[in-house]
């Protein structure tokens, strides 16, 4: 569906309107992203985030099928086959690096994006379904990126598998079953690799699928803006080509000099230099952290530190899964009508506690487990659950949110004659 | 119900690690908390004025041709560097007869074409470094448990790696007589002082004894000092043989890009030119 003052594809040169009778491909382009998609006109930077997360998406697969060309997933020589992209394949180590790299800016612009909806109500009705898949996506790229991080088989590699699939074993019962069947023996080992090879090959497929429903879902109501306000007639909306096209090329631009900037003069900064020691069951890193990206996620798990009833292993498993699944309920949990933070005072509050939040999460996750840093993780995460599962649904229900304008083109333009003729009719009325 | 649902489970995870937070407390507050020597001693890596420092970084060949002296004569002995082979020695300015002349000099394990069997052959260029000893449990064996690790990768697998060679390499001293005396710590048998090493006490024993130990062909000045700066600049070559290309391939990127992005801010704004008002009512 689209707004009825939508621009329709007419193909000008005969063979796109041959293609056009056949197959209509380019009017979906058009229509998905083209000239057809009617865009709120109001849209700011953190709206960029979507577009980056799927370039960033085309770039892993890309580099990630040429470093497949070249790369051997077997334990015995996992390690130096990577040493040898990074050595003797032309410009290997340019796409190892693109390709590492690529993960962390995959999720630095996916977190953006979240927390972009976080803020303007995104996941508010009726894009509860596009939210949804969202969160479905964000579950497939930690899958993704936790597999390919075993894939070097460097120590943190090993040990971080190890932690990892180790976490399935504090689950009653079935846990150590299940443990041992997810790696194909009690440690990892080569059957372990391989299947997260097969599978870090696989997956970012499944990826694209979702965002294809993602994209099909977000052009049912349209994109949101940030007023939360819902477009109303054509002069709220521009054409997403040429306007957002243009935009969104300058914001890529931006990313990419950042992007190659670590590429290229840091590429191992975000990286833990015990990867380049080649696993060894029979040593343990003094420190086992993932990937700076799954850092509050890591320290959630790691607050849960005292049996109650359940161990505490399980209570972290449980709370870092739960830290993630609790976005699914977001839409029913904030019943507040109004979506974007910006007419919500109280909201918009707590939305920067719980950026505060996540940033001292992010770095009690790849500290020490020691005191204080425990300590601190401890009131970290209880808070993040208490913003979600408690505060959401209290503010929504008690908060008084400010007027909002009558539509975008009021926002935008400070006026807007409709208003003043709805007015008069309400008045008439 | 969901709303309902939703906050007695917040308030059931927030309270499990609330109460994690209360009995952690309790019990760090009843402990004692007392430095360890690590805490005190430990030093991080001096920095290092390396040619290849820096986005227009480039390599001093000359260096790491010193550099590669120092690990051929002292190094070598007990650490391996089995990522790289010979041929990549041309990186330090060597030709291609040099180049075989210098792998010539390292044995290699080989097969006596006339019965097949294995044997020890003078290295080719195709050849990587060989290993020092055959498996972890003879290195272990020979060293007082200890394993030398692999140095091709050593600048990469460790934080600040190039600074962090070149300190430890200098930064053997007896045991300070403070930490013996606060602390109780020892240095045991078989094991050397070092403050640049994360637990104080590591098992290689000085290697850069003294100065002079290595003759330079390029007469210069074999101190302590200048043997560790150039074994860790040739073993940052190891680590990355392509930084120099990395770097700059790199300027190409960002310059290109950045011109790239001045154009695509220029179409921007001519694109939503007359679009936005004068001054936005509401930010």
């Amino acid at each position: 569906m689209s707004f009825p003052w939508a621009n329709h594809y007419e193909p000008q040169h005969p063979l796109m309107k041959w293609v056009d009778d056949k197959l209509p491909l380019p009017r979906l382009v058009y229509n998905a992203v083209g000239a057809g998609y009617p865009v709120p006109r109001n849209l700011n930077y953190m709206y960029n985030f979507g577009v980056l997360a799927g370039f960033c998406l085309v770039l892993q697969i890309l580099t990630g099928v040429i470093l497949a060309m070249h790369y051997a997933p077997n334990s015995l020589v996992a390690f130096g086959s990577t040493e040898h992209i990074m050595r003797d394949v032309n410009w290997g180590w340019m796409l190892r690096y693109m390709h590492a790299n690529g993960a962390s800016f995959f999720f630095l612009v996916l977190y953006l994006h979240i927390f972009r909806g976080f803020y303007y109500g995104s996941y508010k009705a009726p894009r509860e379904m596009i939210w949804l898949l969202g969160v479905v996506i964000f579950l497939l790229c930690m899958a993704t990126a936790f597999m390919g991080y075993v894939l070097p088989w460097g120590q943190m590699s090993f040990w971080g598998a190890k932690v990892i699939t180790g976490l399935f074993g504090a689950i009653p019962l079935v846990g150590e079953p299940l443990q041992v069947w997810l790696l194909g023996g009690y440690a990892p080992d080569n059957a372990a690799l391989n299947r997260f090879f097969s599978l870090h090959f696989l997956l970012p497929f499944v990826i694209a699928g979702v965002v294809i429903l993602h994209i099909w879902a977000l052009h049912i109501p349209g994109s949101t803006n940030p007023t939360g306000v819902e477009v109303k007639k054509e002069s709220d909306t521009v054409p997403f080509h040429p306007y957002y096209t243009a935009k969104d090329g300058f914001g890529l631009g931006v990313f990419l000099i950042i992007y190659c900037l670590f590429v290229f003069f840091m590429p191992n900064a975000l990286g833990h230099p015990d990867n380049y020691i080649e696993a060894n069951p029979l040593s343990t890193p003094a420190l086992i952290v993932p990937e700076w990206y799954f850092y509050p996620f890591y320290a959630i798990l790691r607050a849960f530190t005292f049996d109650l009833i359940l161990p505490a292993k399980l209570w972290g498993v449980l709370a870092m899964f739960a830290a993630i699944l609790v976005w699914f309920f977001l839409p029913w949990l904030d019943k507040s009508p109004v979506r974007s933070a910006r007419y919500r005072p109280l909201y918009r509050v707590f939305f920067w506690i719980l950026m505060v939040d996540l940033a001292a999460l992010f770095w009690l996750g790849g500290a020490h487990a020691e005191e204080p840093y425990i300590m601190f993780s401890q009131i970290a995460a209880a808070y993040y659950f208490l913003h979600f599962l408690v505060i959401v649904p209290v503010v929504s229900s008690i908060e008084r949110p400010k007027p909002l304008p009558y539509s975008i083109t009021e926002a935008v333009l400070g006026k807007d004659d409709d208003a003043q003729l709805d007015a008069v009719a309400a008045a008439k009325a | 119900m969901i709303r309902l649902f939703g906050i007695l489970t917040g308030l059931v995870f927030a309270g499990v690690a609330l109460i994690s937070f209360i009995a952690g407390f309790i019990t760090w507050a009843g402990e004692e908390h007392v430095e360890t020597a690590e805490h005190v001693a430990h030093l991080a890596p001096q920095k290092q004025d390396f040619s290849f420092n820096g986005p227009l970084g480039r390599w001093d060949t000359v260096q790491l041709q010193r550099g590669y002296k120092v690990y051929k004569e002292v190094c070598a002995a007990c650490h391996s560097l089995k990522f790289v082979a010979f041929r990549d020695l041309a990186d330090l300015g060597y030709n291609e007869d040099e180049v075989k002349a210098l792998a010539a000099e390292w044995q290699v394990p080989g097969i006596d074409p006339n019965t097949g069997e294995a044997n020890l052959r003078p290295g080719l260029p195709k050849d990587y470094f060989p290993l020092v000893y055959p498996n972890n449990v003879a290195a272990a064996a020979a060293n007082n448990n200890a394993i030398p690790p692999d140095l091709s990768l050593i600048t990469k697998a460790r934080h600040d790696g190039p600074n962090y060679v070149a300190s430890l390499l200098t930064g053997y001293e007896p045991t300070p007589a403070k930490l013996k005396k606060e602390f109780k710590f020892e240095t045991p048998d078989g094991l050397h002082y070092n403050p640049y090493f994360a637990n104080l006490n590591i098992a290689m024993a000085p290697p850069l004894s003294a100065d002079g130990q290595v003759t330079y062909d390029d007469g210069t000045d074999a101190t302590k000092q200048q043997m560790a700066t150039d074994v860790a600049a040739f073993l940052t070559w190891t680590a990355e043989p392509k930084m120099q290309q990395r770097k700059q391939t790199g300027l190409w990127f960002i310059g290109f890009l950045f011109f790239a992005t001045v154009l695509a801010f220029m179409a921007y704004k001519n694109v939503w030119a007359g679009m936005k008002p004068k001054k936005p009512a509401e930010e």
